[in-house]
Order: C-alpha cells, then sequence, then structure tokens
C-alpha cells in the first residue's frame, strides 16, 4: 500500500516537473486588425476626476469654449 | 462628446511656429523629432497661407491599417494613439499618412530608424495616466488633466483649434459666418479685420483691410 502511494507521489511529482518544460510560444499571435498593445485607461479614470466622466467632459467645454473670442470677456 | 480633433484657420495663422515650440517644450521632444509644423504655401507671394499639421486623428486611420504589428488604437476620446513598446519601426505608417505625422527619431551611429512619435492629442499613451513612463514615451497627458492640446490653447491668434469636433466646428462656423457678412469690394473678406475685427464696427467706420 505505501509502495503504492509512493508511486503515485512519484508519478504526480514527475508530472508537475515536466509541465515546466512545456514549450511556450515565444512570438505574438497577431490577430489581423485589432490592436495588440498594452490595454488604456480612459483619460477621466484617474486622479483629478477619478471616473467621474461628467466632470471631465464639462473642464473640457469651458477649455474648449475658451478658444472663441466671440464669448470670451474681451 | 464626440471625436477630438484639430482645425487649423488658415486666414489666421501667422506661421509664428508657436504650436511647435510649445509642443516640443511640453513632451521635451527630441531633437529632429516634429509632432507639429507650419505648412506654408505660395511663401512669400500675396495670398499666402499657413496651416499648422500634425496627426489628424482620423476616423479611419491609414497608419492603422498599415500596421504590421497592430500597435495603433483609438481611445474614448477618439484619439489615435499607439503602443511604442509594440512598434517595430517600420515606417509603414508614414508612407500611409497623408499628413507625414509620423515621425521616426534618428539616433545612434548608423543613423537606425527609432520607435515611432507622433502627435498624441496630449493624450499620453497605453501606461498609467500621469506616469514617468507615460511621459517619457508619450509626452504629458494634458487631457487627464482636463486640459485641451497645448499647441491649441496657447496659439496666439486662437487660428488652431482642438477639442470636441462638434464644437470646435461650432466655433468656427460662427467665425466664417461673420467673415461672410463682408463680401463686397469696399469690405473684402480677407485681411487682419476679417480675421480679427468685428464686421459690424467695420461696416460702420468703412475701413479696409
Amino acid at each position: 500500500m505505501t509502495t503504492r502511494i509512493v508511486v503515485a507521489a512519484l508519478i504526480a511529482t514527475a508530472a508537475v516537473l515536466v509541465t515546466a518544460c512545456s514549450e511556450r510560444p515565444q512570438v505574438v499571435q497577431y490577430k489581423q486588425g485589432t490592436y495588440q498593445g498594452k490595454p488604456d485607461t480612459p483619460p477621466y479614470a484617474n486622479a483629478p476626476f477619478n471616473g467621474n466622466q461628467t466632470e471631465w467632459e464639462s473642464a473640457l467645454r469651458t477649455r474648449q469654449q475658451a478658444q472663441n473670442e466671440y464669448k470670451r470677456t474681451n | 462628446m464626440a471625436r477630438m480633433k484639430f482645425l487649423c484657420d488658415a486666414e489666421r495663422c501667422i506661421e509664428c511656429n508657436g504650436c511647435v515650440t510649445a509642443c516640443k517644450q511640453e513632451h521635451e521632444i527630441p531633437w529632429g523629432v516634429n509632432r507639429r509644423r507650419v505648412v506654408t504655401i505660395n511663401d512669400g507671394v500675396p495670398g499666402e497661407r499657413s496651416v499648422s499639421v500634425a496627426c489628424m486623428h482620423c476616423s479611419d486611420a491609414p497608419c492603422a491599417a498599415v500596421c504590421p504589428v497592430d500597435c495603433f488604437y483609438r481611445n474614448d476620446a477618439g484619439v489615435v494613439l499607439h503602443d511604442k513598446d509594440l512598434c517595430i519601426g517600420c515606417g509603414y505608417c508614414f508612407y500611409a499618412c497623408p499628413f507625414g505625422a509620423p515621425q521616426f527619431p534618428q539616433q545612434g551611429a548608423f543613423g537606425m530608424r527609432g520607435k515611432m512619435d507622433k502627435c498624441t492629442f496630449c493624450a499620453g499613451g497605453p501606461e498609467p495616466d500621469l506616469s514617468k513612463a507615460e511621459f517619457e514615451k508619450y509626452g504629458r497627458n494634458r487631457l487627464a488633466e482636463g486640459k485641451l492640446p497645448v499647441c491649441a490653447e496657447m496659439c496666439s491668434t486662437k487660428a488652431l483649434l482642438g477639442g470636441d469636433g462638434d464644437t470646435i466646428a461650432d466655433i468656427y462656423r460662427e467665425r466664417a459666418s461673420r467673415r461672410q457678412q463682408r463680401g463686397t469690394i469696399s469690405l473684402p473678406p480677407w485681411g487682419w479685420d476679417t480675421a480679427y475685427g468685428r464686421p459690424e464696427t467695420a461696416k460702420a467706420t468703412g475701413t479696409k483691410s
């Protein structure tokens, strides 16, 4: 009984060790037409807006209108 | 919010190259790389026009279509960006771009072509926002700070507009409609008064440009 357990343990250990020898692809698998790089976060995701898209859009809207001299106080 | 766009008013651009300088300073762009430049047509001839050109952040970007490693993406604001870690510097995007926006730093003893660099609409890239890695690879991320591209914001004549496509189109439309009111020989639809003056005042005084 003990021998069987030892044999089973050895087989399991060998199997675990062999898995480390598996070959991993060294070349990126490109998918035609889709972005392959790192993911990016939306511009309002972090501080100072902390995910508040409305506040971010409002800030940009104010800046955009500052480009219109007809709306600015001269 | 629609897509982020640039719009350059050729009637107003005075070829001061302030946008070019501001861009280089803001992002610490290396020598030989110009994310933005001013193109002048009919230089020295009466009626010459200048226009500030950079990446136009196309809706159907040809650079992204030809990239063999698919390193381009469009973010939520419609800005075309790319991953420099993936770029192989092949230069296909440069050939595909009708505006010559992609730039390649040439450093080293053999003039090797480095990874592509281009206008990011001051939106950084695929690195943590406002991080050092993002700044070093892509420049400052003003969009994440709630600001517009520095070239447009500092333009002294407001020739270069940047921001939401609908909004800047409205600004330009208002400007153009005011110009259109001056379509006569005595008040021609060009010149200093047209670009900067108030049409009603100009009409009242009868000033010529």
